[in-house]
């Protein structure tokens, strides 16, 4: 839960609303959590057409509120299909087929690279996280990955404990390398900013601050020298129908 | 051809200390009961198979009933982590857990070449993660036709499969339909299996999206009504979310979980079928 914000909205509703705007259309496989109700959000306003897949084999699933798991009943009882777990890896994302993953992560890295499985060492973790689940291909065959992450100096690392999920590797030309055929990410929304990977050093750079946070903040929240990108830019504050449909999904109140 | 005997006995007939066991169910369809009768009947050493280890594993490691876990998420969905799982891997309790730790495409691919009696599954995966540098069973291998490199996990043939289903015939005929996961290829890649179903109907009706697992593929059927909660069976039931928020505390502690366990699998009365 993020601090009150002195705004009519919490940086979380901001966050959520910076990550429904980027999905625009086409298809989005869906994680769970932060991912879900962002991509729910988008939906319920600009994307209606928005195809929602989620690993249980859900396709095209329309919950009228978001569900807590990725395979609540209602997302196989409004789903345009319902496939079984190995044919939704191996026929739908496997072949490129669908257009955006959305991730959400335990830690984050400057070239993109996501961990949710273990802090600290694999054999003596400090805290060990669920683990991959569907990430790692996501990661890599959807057209291109969005990423959605509360912004602090534990999540944003320079480099992560343990690579669960492919951004860019170690930098330019990794991807190719290792056949990686969706583009990675191409936005991580937090909720102080938005970050996108510099076209040639694939390092992610801050390309919006929403309204109230100062790049100094977002800088203290990062682990390694965050870099604004040129016209770095403030992110417009949520409109009163996307924080009313954003409420509208988590009961009224503010997430 | 299966026969539908009572839980208890299925279970003792079926799962064995040492065996590998698979309770497959993807959120939907998880077999807590057939669970449960695993932990009352004391088994010990168990390689436990599951993508999503759930609750369900959760409570079977807390209860000390498994010596490796090979899964591909493991926390409680939407709410946090599974805390009897974190305690056995960071501190070794209530024993140490050996983890065989996959992708889910990694996993449903390894049952998919299971059920088909192939040695391995082939797909596009774990590239350029960390996985493979501490999962043994996740290797490169080049494509003959087109030398393009792809990576290889190797078949999943468990000792025993347990799936829960909507219902079966008087003949073991087993049909499930909503969100289906692995349960068919868990089955049919299993040496024995065990299917507990919500009820056992004179006839099976056509069910849109249904899929049937005949009763020649599949060694038990027992019957064990509400046997998926706090997982659901639709048509059935929903999926109890309430009761997943709440096993968080539960488990977070390990006198509060030993004591929900005695209660509610061990000796209470909400223990008794």
């Amino acid at each position: 839960m993020s601090a009150p914000s002195p705004q009519s909205y919490t940086a979380d509703e901001m966050m959520t609303v910076a990550a429904a705007r980027r999905l625009r259309g086409g298809s989005c496989f869906v994680g769970i959590g932060l991912p879900s109700l962002a991509a729910n959000l988008a939906r319920r306003t600009h994307a209606p057409d928005l195809v929602l897949i989620y690993e249980s084999g859900t396709i095209g699933a329309k919950p009228d509120l978001p569900p807590l798991s990725i395979g609540d009943g209602v997302l196989a009882e409004t789903a345009d299909s319902v496939v079984s777990v190995p044919e939704i890896f191996n026929y739908w994302l496997q072949p490129g087929r669908i257009d955006v993953g959305f991730l959400g992560a335990a830690q984050i890295d400057r070239y993109a690279n996501i961990n949710t499985t273990v802090i600290g060492p694999y054999d003596d973790p400090k805290v060990r996280l669920p683990g991959a689940g569907g990430a790692p291909e996501i990661a890599a065959s959807c057209g291109e990955v969005t990423v959605i992450v509360r912004q602090s100096p534990r999540a944003f690392v320079d480099r992560v404990d343990f690579v669960t999920s492919v951004g860019f590797g170690s930098g330019p030309g990794d991807r190719e390398r290792l056949g990686l055929r969706g583009r990675g990410p191409r936005t991580v929304i937090t909720d102080l900013g938005i970050l996108e990977p510099d076209p040639v050093t694939c390092e992610l750079v801050l390309t919006h601050l929403h309204p109230g946070v100062t790049l100094e903040r977002a800088r203290a929240a990062t682990g390694w020298e965050l870099a604004a990108a040129p016209g770095l830019r403030e992110t417009e504050p949520p409109a009163d129908h996307e924080l009313a449909a954003l409420r509208a999904l988590t009961g009224g109140h503010r997430s | 051809m299966a026969t539908v005997i009572p839980l208890a006995e299925a279970v003792a007939n079926l799962v064995h200390d040492g065996d590998s066991v698979a309770l497959e169910g993807f959120t939907h369809l998880i077999p807590y009961a057939a669970g449960h009768e695993i932990i009352r009947q004391g088994r010990r050493d168990l390689t436990l198979i599951r993508m999503t280890p759930d609750l369900i594993y959760d409570q079977l490691v807390g209860m000390g009933c498994a010596r490796r876990l090979v899964f591909s998420w493991g926390g409680n969905p939407g709410v946090g982590s599974l805390h009897r799982f974190r305690d056995a891997v960071q501190n070794h309790w209530p024993a140490p857990l050996e983890v065989e730790e996959h992708s889910h495409a990694g996993i449903a691919n390894a049952y998919a070449a299971g059920a088909s009696g192939l040695p391995f599954a082939v797909l596009r995966g774990y590239r350029g993660t960390d996985l493979p540098a501490h999962t043994a069973t996740v290797k490169p291998i080049t494509c003959p036709f087109t030398g393009e490199e792809l990576t290889a996990v190797p078949a999943i043939n468990p000792d025993v499969a347990i799936v829960h289903a909507q219902r079966a015939d008087r003949h073991g005929n087993v049909q499930l339909w909503g969100i289906t996961g692995v349960q068919k290829e868990a089955v049919l890649a299993a040496r024995r299996s065990l299917v507990t179903v919500e009820e056992v109907v004179d006839e099976l009706e056509p069910h849109p999206g249904a899929v049937t697992l005949p009763g020649w593929v599949i060694t038990h059927v027992s019957e064990a009504p509400g046997g998926s909660h706090p997982s659901y069976s639709a048509g059935y039931s929903v999926r109890d979310n309430d009761f997943y928020q709440a096993w968080d505390a539960i488990a977070r502690d390990r006198e509060s979980f030993l004591a929900w366990m005695d209660e509610h699998v061990l000796t209470g009365e909400a223990a008794r079928p």
